[in-house]
C-alpha cells in the first residue's frame, strides 16, 4: 500500500468521512460516481410514474401533496447530481450516460401506475424501501453523499407517510376503494422487495463497497428490515401481502417470506420490463425538446456578457 | 355587503338561487387559478431542464393553493354545503368561468411562457387591487397571492427575454407564441355584470382599470425580448360567461374523472 492508500484506509477505518478534496482510489471514485449518478437518475425517472397521476388526482388536497412530492424528487435529483459533480464529472456527462443506456436507474420505476391507489403504494412501499436503503447511506464514508442522504431522508419519511395516508383513506372507504388498494399492493409488493438488489451471494459489487463503507448493510439484511417493518403496517391497513409464505418466525425474530422471481428481476434490469422503453424515451424526448430552450438561454447569456465587456 | 349576502348561508338542498355575484366573482378567479395549476401540472417531468421542472411545479402549486383558498371561500359564500372539491370536480364546462387565455394548451415552452407572461402581468395588477377588497378574506388571499404572482412574473418575463433574444429558432418560436395568444389578452379587462357589481361593492377593481398598466408591463418585456407587439385586431372573449374554447373540456375530463367515477367518496 502506498502512503496515500494507508491514509485513506485509516480514515475509513476510523469512521471519518472522505471529502472531495481527499485522495481516493480510482475504484472508490468510479463506484461512487456510478452509484450516486444512478441514484440521481432514479429520482428523476421516478417523477414519471407519479407525474402520470398529477392531473387526475381525485381531490385538490391530494393533488397538492402529490405535486409537492414529485417536485421534492426533482430536488433530490438535483442534490445528488451536485454530489456526483464533487467527484469530477458533470451532470450533463452522467445524464448522457443514462440516455445512452449505459447508466441504470431503479428498476421499480419500470412498472406502470394504473390506478390512483398506486400513488399510495409507491409512497408507502417504494419510498419506504428507499428510506431503508438511504438511512444506511447516511453513514456512507463519502461525506457529500452521506450529507445529501441526511437531507433527503427527512423528505422521504414525509413521502412515505403521505402514501400510507392515501391507502388508509382507501382502506377505510368503500369496497371498491379497498379493492383498488389491494390490487395496487398486489402489483407493487414483489418489485419493492426487488429494490434491494440480488441476494448477497449473487451480488458482485457488494463486498468491495462494504469494505469501503459505501454500503454498510447487505442487500438481504436491508430487505429483511423492510419486510419486518412493513408487515405490521399492511395488517393495520387490513391488506394482504401477496405472499403465502409470509409468516412470523419466532426463532429468528423476523418474518419469513417467499422467494423472489429472479428471472423477472433480471429481465427488468436488462431493459425488458413493462415500462423501460417508455421511461427512457420520455426522458430523452423531454431533453431533446428542451434543447432549443437551453441553447437560447446560453445564447442570451453570452450576448449579455459581451454587452458587459463593451460597456 | 352586496345584495348577494341575501343568498349566502341558506340550508343545503334549497333550490339554486340566481347566481350570487359575490360568489360568482370569487369563483371566476378561483377557476383561473385552478385551470392554470392543471396546465402547469401537465409540464412535470417534461421540462427543458430539471431546474425548470422544479420551477414549473412551484408555480403550479402556488396557483393550486390560490385556487383552493378561493374555492373554499366561494363555497362558504354560497352556503349550500358544497366544498372546494365539489366546486372543482362536479361543475361542467359551461359552469367554469376562467379566462380563455389560461385554458390554452401548453404548446412548446415559448407558448407556456408567453401565456404565463400575459397571465402573470394581469394577476399582479389584479391581486394588488384585490388586496384592498372590502371582502377581508379575499383581500387576505390576494395579499399572499401578490407575492407569488410577482415571482411568477419575474420567471415568465425572464424566460421570454431569454427566448426572444436567444437564438433565431427561439426568437421565431416566441414570436409565434405571442401572436397566437394575443387574441386572448383583452378578455381579462372586459368588465361584465359580475365585475361591475363587484366594483360597485368595493370587492374588486373594474377590470378595465388594469389594462394600461398591463400593457406597459407586457410591452416592456416584449421590447427587451426583441419581440413585436402584435397588431392583429382579432379578439376572443367568452370564458367569463362559460363560452370556452374546446380545450377546456379535455382539461376538465382529466381533472375530474376519478372524482366523478366515484362520487361522494373520501380520498
Ligand atoms: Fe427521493
Ligand atoms: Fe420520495
Amino acid at each position: 500500500m502506498t502512503s496515500h492508500e494507508e491514509r485513506f484506509q485509516a480514515l475509513i477505518d476510523s469512521e471519518e468521512k472522505i471529502e472531495s478534496t481527499d485522495w481516493m482510489p480510482d475504484g472508490y471514485r468510479a463506484t461512487l460516481i456510478r452509484q450516486i449518478a444512478q441514484h440521481a437518475h432514479s429520482e428523476v425517472i421516478g417523477m414519471q410514474p407519479e407525474g402520470n397521476w398529477i392531473t387526475r388526482a381525485p381531490s385538490l388536497d391530494r393533488k397538492a401533496i402529490l405535486m409537492a412530492k414529485v417536485q421534492d424528487e426533482a430536488g433530490h435529483g438535483l442534490y445528488l447530481y451536485s454530489a456526483t459533480e464533487t467527484l469530477g464529472v458533470t451532470r450533463d456527462e452522467v445524464v448522457e450516460l443514462l440516455h445512452q443506456g449505459k447508466h441504470k436507474y431503479s428498476s421499480i420505476f419500470n412498472y406502470p401506475t394504473l390506478s390512483w391507489a398506486d400513488m399510495g403504494t409507491i409512497g408507502w412501499l417504494v419510498d419506504g424501501a428507499a428510506i431503508t436503503n438511504q438511512v444506511m447511506l447516511t453513514r456512507c464514508s463519502y461525506g457529500p453523499y452521506s450529507r445529501a442522504m441526511v437531507r433527503i431522508c427527512k423528505e422521504e419519511s414525509f413521502h412515505q407517510r403521505q402514501g400510507y395516508e392515501i391507502l388508509l383513506a382507501l382502506c377505510r372507504g368503500t369496497d371498491e376503494q379497498k379493492a383498488m388498494a389491494q390490487d395496487s399492493v398486489n402489483r407493487w409488493w414483489w418489485p419493492s422487495l426487488m429494490m434491494f438488489g440480488p441476494h448477497d451471494s449473487a451480488s458482485t459489487h457488494s463486498e468491495q463497497s462494504m469494505n469501503w463503507k459505501i454500503k454498510r448493510v447487505s442487500n438481504d439484511d436491508l430487505r429483511q428490515q423492510f419486510v419486518d417493518m412493513t408487515v405490521p403496517q399492511a395488517d393495520y391497513l387490513g391488506l394482504t401481502l401477496p405472499d403465502p409464505d409470509l409468516q412470523w418466525n419466532e426463532e429468528r425474530g423476523h418474518y419469513d417470506f417467499g422467494s423472489i422471481d429472479w428471472d423477472e428481476f433480471w429481465q427488468v434490469v436488462k431493459g425488458n420490463g413493462p415500462m423501460n422503453r417508455e421511461r427512457l424515451s420520455h426522458k430523452i424526448k423531454a431533453w431533446d425538446d428542451g434543447a432549443w430552450v437551453r441553447e437560447a438561454a446560453a445564447a442570451h447569456a453570452a450576448k449579455q456578457a459581451r454587452k458587459k465587456e463593451v460597456a | 355587503m352586496t345584495e348577494s349576502a341575501i343568498f349566502s348561508g341558506g340550508p343545503q338542498g334549497m333550490p339554486i338561487p340566481t347566481p350570487d355575484p359575490h360568489f360568482a366573482y370569487v369563483l371566476r378567479h378561483a377557476d383561473d387559478n385552478l385551470v392554470a395549476a392543471q396546465r402547469y401540472g401537465e409540464w412535470i417531468s417534461y421540462g427543458p431542464e430539471l431546474e425548470e421542472d422544479i420551477a414549473l411545479g412551484n408555480i403550479g402549486l402556488d396557483h393550486l393553493g390560490q385556487a383552493r383558498s378561493l374555492l373554499a371561500h366561494a363555497a362558504s359564500l354560497e352556503g349550500r354545503g358544497r366544498t372546494e372539491n365539489d366546486l372543482a370536480m362536479m361543475r361542467d364546462e359551461r359552469d367554469f368561468t376562467n379566462l380563455l387565455l389560461i385554458e390554452q394548451p401548453n404548446g412548446d415552452f415559448a407558448h407556456t411562457m408567453a401565456r404565463a407572461l400575459f397571465f402573470d402581468a394581469y394577476q399582479v395588477g389584479l391581486w394588488q387591487a384585490l388586496s384592498d377588497s372590502t371582502d377581508a378574506t379575499l383581500a387576505g388571499i390576494a395579499a399572499k397571492a401578490l407575492k407569488e404572482a410577482r415571482y411568477h412574473l419575474r420567471h415568465s418575463s425572464g424566460w421570454l427575454v431569454r427566448l426572444g433574444d436567444g437564438t433565431e429558432e427561439s426568437h421565431e418560436r416566441s414570436q409565434r407564441a405571442v401572436d397566437a395568444l394575443w387574441p386572448y389578452t383583452s378578455e381579462p379587462f372586459q368588465p361584465d355584470a359580475v365585475d361591475l357589481a363587484a366594483a360597485e361593492a368595493g370587492l374588486g377593481p373594474d377590470p378595465s382599470s388594469l389594462e394600461s398598466e398591463w400593457r406597459s408591463r407586457v410591452s416592456a418585456v416584449l421590447g427587451e425580448a426583441t419581440l413585436d407587439v402584435p397588431t392583429d385586431p382579432y379578439r376572443r372573449h367568452g370564458g367569463r360567461s362559460g363560452f370556452h374554447s374546446e380545450h377546456l373540456g379535455h382539461l376538465l375530463t382529466e381533472l375530474q374523472w376519478v372524482a366523478r367515477r366515484y362520487p361522494g367518496l373520501k380520498w
